[in-house]
């Protein structure tokens, strides 16, 4: 015989989808959205966001070659996902250091000191912005004015937003919605992080890991619904008119991090449930902690720190909520 | 389209012998019959070194109630009884038998002509399947008669017939159902009677529509009552019995030690009513099957009427022999079969295909870490949690193995075969529920004599 | 510095209370147990291997105490010594074993034992056995990939990369039985500990004809019984095609060693005895034992 027989236990069948393939699809699913963002502001968004990738991708290699001594898996693209997400969560005019401390954080000491990949409790692109938000809270908020395509060639489509405030931030300080609501979210006319001013493009993703099976819609859905729902009570309860009532919802679920952090931070295999159950619980606690944070706490946005507060919750809901067994009532 | 609520993967299904119809291959020149081809206490042995046997001879008895007979599958001379190595090399009593021309024992009807009526009862047909021999076809090597006979207080309200055959590559039970249409419904009226049911539904996938509507035909024909065929839509591991039951009726079968008798229903594989038929009208025993001989590489993959103990060698001859690239040969279909190692061992009563895997398809892909994708945890049919029993089998918590219900795991394979990481999460899995049934056992064994 | 006062103050108060509290829970869930269990785990060697039986050393003593035959109980690991102590602080009589070791009995190294398939599956001997024979042509032998190396408490048994058999370090081998447990082939077995960790063992454990053990492997015993002949002090049986060597019996003669003709009788530590001045034929099984030194050391 030529070759030896090889043995191992049932199944003899794997599917073709790896990890790498995987995280592949995550970058595939973020790149509608990094074109948006160009367009929006510039080539600085490439600048950031390569840079985002290489300083996250660099960590992983030099920890694990070096500090682990394990085998070095950057192949799986699972630190450039995290480049690009922690990159989206940051303002285009960054200054280049704050990229790379961010990076340090995500990767250094959100994910690697964990184990790595499939062990890390938190979402490390998010604990490196969030930890970049809290100590360089100037430089993380200041968004430049829209120097992108899309003003250049419309001018001054809207003149609210070249003032530097995001629609949440000035919603948080005037208390109002902006003019051409669902036309400036969607198509991303408005300052913001790299990430968040693309909800169109962001849904494309959606539907492209959704058509590739990398997630499943549970937890976007949910979160979103939430959100949903509670911006529509709240404005109810608060005498909303009935024009802007229907808007409020929209705005909360298109404006700000809402779509980047459901579609893609909230749905990290890690850092969330492993049941559908458990994926229900989770999305409804982040929905409603986002939308307290917006409507009553002291940041205009709230989705990375209800994302991370929820992430904490995932062991317990592991641990409690199981799968519907077969044959159990 | 009915299918099971949980759970659930979808292979590619490679079905390469799917038109290929059912050839006779021809005799063995010798045969070797394990001593245990089905579950339960292996069969003893009624015949020695040097006597002659002939085609459908009893030549081993039942060793108990969960056992079966054995028939002599050829004519010729026992050569020997004795520790033979099986496909996965482990040694096990058979019986060899050289053939000696074809000669059948009397009573044994081997005209083609279907007998539709039967007048026995059920007890009658029962102690007929027993003496048979007939044991699940399908891979499970339940002994029919075992299955049949409804323990008193428990009633049967339905015949499920299982024509299934979710397997990747195998088609055994398809051509069977398409070729002998006709004495699977009367096998189906038998068992109906033995079981004391008036209605039968046989599942059948729907990708093989031409199975469904043959035997829709057969039945709109010829009549028969209370027999319906129910569409399946496809998704593996519908021919296990709990899902299939699940995707019939809507039952759920409750946890082990529940079985399926207990929601009513009793489970047959086509091919086993097919051999009922055999049993019951024509006197013949279980002594050859179909099995489908396949594999990408494979030149000709057939299927092939063989006789029991027929060397898998001979086999793979048959189908063009050994591709120069096989690099792994599987006793069954690729979720749930064998990997062999000594080709020359026999097929058994259980054994419904021959799976080689060429190349890159044999080998296992290198696994790294989980990444909690929870893909394995929506794939599990059974509603369990394969990274985490996996996890706990490595570190040994049997108790909490025991509280996650790992002995409901019913080794599909959904779970490994979806594993993105390539984890060999079953292999665990498997290892852990063995390890927990000991312990289950010695539990029961220590706690009985007290009563 | 009122606001300083006050906070000290709050939780010294809050600190006295926690202790006060503590102090009564203490008292009132207190276990009695009886003391000389806490004497006795000092005196066993808390290596909690659970050689014994027992989960760790403190079930041990536990059992120690609370039982009045201690015969049956003992601590490998401790060994006679220990044991002995133990029962004189307790006044009660110690089961008397000699110092053991574990022993690999299968010589199937890589060229003596080809592989003839290839295992893809879960590198565990547990999980490869539960599904076929092993990468070689003996069912019997030797799995390789290490089930009694991971239990090991006490670092002396590790896979030989050279021979892809596991080889025990007598020094460091305590007897807890651990691997004996965990090997699925039941290969390992405690024998007698002889002084200068000398031994004689068959080292095989195929129960197959002899035909077919040749066929699979050039280590084999073949059940020829030539060593149970010779054996002047009936310490080997042949049973089943496989000769075993009783290690309490065996006085460390060497005659079987040198009648073995496949060299599956195993001689560690000692010299082989000189060959008889008999015949021309005397190279061939002079080359046996030569050939397994270097895999001994």
């Amino acid at each position: 015989m030529a070759n030896k027989i090889l043995v191992a236990p049932a199944p003899h069948v794997q599917t073709l989808q790896s990890t790498s393939s995987i995280m592949r699809d995550v970058v595939i699913a973020l790149l509608p959205a990094l074109v948006v963002s160009t367009v929006v502001f510039g080539v600085d968004v490439l600048c950031v966001t390569a840079l985002s990738v290489l300083s996250c991708v660099a960590f992983e290699y030099l920890i694990q070659k070096f500090l682990v001594r394990g085998a070095v898996t950057v192949g799986n693209w699972s630190a450039v996902v995290t480049g690009v997400l922690l990159a989206f969560n940051l303002p285009a005019s960054i200054p280049w250091w704050i990229v790379v401390m961010g990076a340090f954080v995500a990767i250094a000491i959100a994910k690697m000191t964990f184990g790595g990949l499939g062990k890390n409790p938190f979402n490390p692109a998010l604990v490196g912005r969030v930890f970049l938000l809290i100590a360089y809270p100037v430089q993380m908020t200041s968004f430049s004015k829209v120097e992108g395509f899309a003003y250049k060639v419309f001018g001054d489509v809207n003149p609210d937003a070249v003032s530097g405030a995001t629609p949440l931030a000035a919603y948080k300080q005037y208390g109002v919605l902006p003019e051409n609501l669902m036309q400036d979210l969607t198509l991303g006319n408005m300052p913001g992080s790299l990430g968040e001013v693309a909800a169109l493009a962001l849904l494309c993703g959606f539907v492209y890991l959704l058509w590739r099976k990398v997630i499943t819609w549970h937890v976007p859905v949910t979160i979103l619904a939430t959100m949903a729902i509670f911006a529509l009570i709240v404005g109810a309860a608060s005498g909303m008119e009935t024009s802007l009532l229907w808007q409020f919802p929209l705005f909360h679920i298109f404006a700000g991090g809402a779509m980047l952090g459901a579609i893609f931070m909230a749905t990290d295999y890690s850092t969330s449930p492993m049941t559908v159950k458990g994926g229900v619980i989770f999305g409804v606690g982040i929905g409603l902690i986002t939308m307290c944070i917006r409507l009553w706490g002291a940041y205009p946005e709230g989705m990375s720190f209800a994302i991370l507060i929820m992430n904490s919750c995932v062991p317990l809901i592991n641990k409690y909520v199981k799968p519907k067994r077969f044959g159990v009532k | 389209m009915k299918t099971f609520p949980i759970g659930g993967v979808h292979p590619s299904e490679n079905k390469l012998s799917s038109a290929k119809p059912i050839e006779v291959l021809p005799l063995p020149e010798a045969v070797c019959i394990p001593l245990s081809q089905h579950i339960g206490a292996p069969a003893v042995a009624k015949v020695a070194k040097g006597d002659k046997v002939l085609t459908g001879q009893l030549i081993a008895e039942a060793g108990s109630f969960m056992s079966a007979n054995i028939h002599s599958p050829i004519s010729g001379t026992v050569t020997a009884v004795e520790l033979v190595a099986n496909g996965q090399g482990l040694r096990q009593p058979m019986i060899t038998i050289k053939r000696e021309g074809d000669e059948w024992v009397e009573g044994i009807d081997r005209s083609k002509t279907l007998v539709k009526e039967c007048a026995l009862s059920s007890q009658e047909i029962i102690a007929k399947i027993k003496e048979a021999g007939i044991v699940g076809m399908g891979g499970a090597t339940f002994p029919t008669h075992v299955k049949l006979s409804v323990p008193p207080g428990k009633k049967a309200e339905a015949l499920i017939i299982n024509g299934v055959e979710c397997e990747p590559y195998l088609t055994s039970d398809h051509r069977t159902m398409l070729e002998r249409g006709e004495e699977l419904v009367v096998g189906v009226t038998i068992l109906m009677k033995a079981i004391g049911v008036d209605s039968a539904y046989i599942g059948i996938e729907n990708n093989k529509p031409d199975a469904i509507e043959h035997l829709r035909r057969v039945i709109a024909e010829g009549g028969y009552k209370g027999v319906e065929v129910t569409p399946l839509r496809v998704k593996y591991p519908q021919g296990g019995e709990k899902q299939l039951i699940a995707a019939v009726t809507g039952r759920q079968v409750p946890p082990p030690p529940a079985l399926p008798i207990d929601v009513g229903a009793v489970v047959c594989n086509a091919s086993t009513t097919v051999a009922v038929y055999e049993a019951v009208q024509k006197n013949k025993p279980l002594i050859e099957r179909v099995v489908t001989v396949t594999g990408k590489g494979v030149k000709e993959p057939k299927n092939l009427l063989t006789r029991m103990g027929t060397p898998i060698t001979t086999l793979l001859d048959a189908a063009g022999g050994l591709p120069e690239d096989a690099g792994k040969v599987i006793n069954g279909g690729p979720m749930m079969g064998r990997a062999m190692i000594n080709f020359a061992s026999p097929v058994t009563k259980g054994c419904s295909g021959i799976t080689v895997m060429s190349g890159r398809d044999a080998e296992r892909r290198e696994a790294s870490q989980c990444i909690k994708c929870a893909k394995c945890v929506s794939a599990c049919p059974m509603g369990l949690e394969p990274y985490y029993l996996s996890k706990m089998t490595q570190k040994k918590n049997f108790d909490e193995l025991e509280a996650q219900m790992i002995t409901s795991c019913i080794e599909c394979g959904c779970c490994q075969s979806t594993c993105p990481a390539y984890l060999p999460l079953l292999d665990w899995i498997r290892l852990g529920k063995q390890s927990v049934m000991g312990i289950i056992r010695a539990r029961a064994a220590a706690a009985a004599p007290k009563k | 510095m009122e606001v300083l006062l006050n906070t000290i103050l709050t939780l010294c108060v809050l600190g006295v209370l926690s202790a006060v509290i503590l102090y009564f829970v203490a008292q009132k869930f207190r276990v009695e147990e009886d003391p000389r269990i806490d004497e006795v785990e000092k005196m066993l060697p808390g290596a909690n291997c659970g050689g014994c039986g027992f989960a760790g050393c403190r079930g041990m003593a536990d059992a120690l105490v609370k039982n009045d035959d201690i015969s049956s109980l003992f601590c490998p690991v401790g060994g006679g010594d220990c044991m002995k102590a133990i029962a004189g602080y307790l006044g009660k009589a110690a089961a008397e074993k000699g110092p053991q070791v574990a022993t690999v009995r299968c010589g199937g190294t890589c060229e003596k034992r080809p592989r003839t398939n290839e295992y893809n599956g879960v590198k565990s001997c547990a999980v490869a056995s539960s599904l076929y024979a092993g990468e070689t042509g003996c069912s019997f032998g030797c799995l390789g990939f290490g089930d009694c190396v991971k239990v090991c408490s006490f670092g002396a048994i590790a896979i030989d990369p050279a021979t892809g058999l596991p080889v025990v370090d007598p020094d460091k081998c305590t007897a807890c039985g651990a691997c004996v447990k965990a090997c699925p082939k039941l290969i390992i077995e405690l024998r007698k500990k002889w002084p200068k960790n000398r031994a004689v063992y068959v080292s095989c454990v195929s129960k197959e004809k002899g035909a077919a053990v040749m066929k699979a492997c050039k280590a084999g015993c073949i059940g020829c019984g030539k060593c149970a002949k010779v054996c002047a002090f009936e310490a080997i049986t042949v049973e089943n095609n496989l000769a075993f060597i009783d290690s309490q019996k065996c006085k460390l003669c060497r005659k079987c060693v040198n009648e073995c003709p496949t060299g599956a009788i195993k001689l560690v530590g000692m010299d082989p005895l000189p060959k008889e001045p008999k015949a021309p034929a005397a190279p061939k099984p002079a080359a046996a034992p030569a050939a397994e030194k270097p895999a001994e050391k």
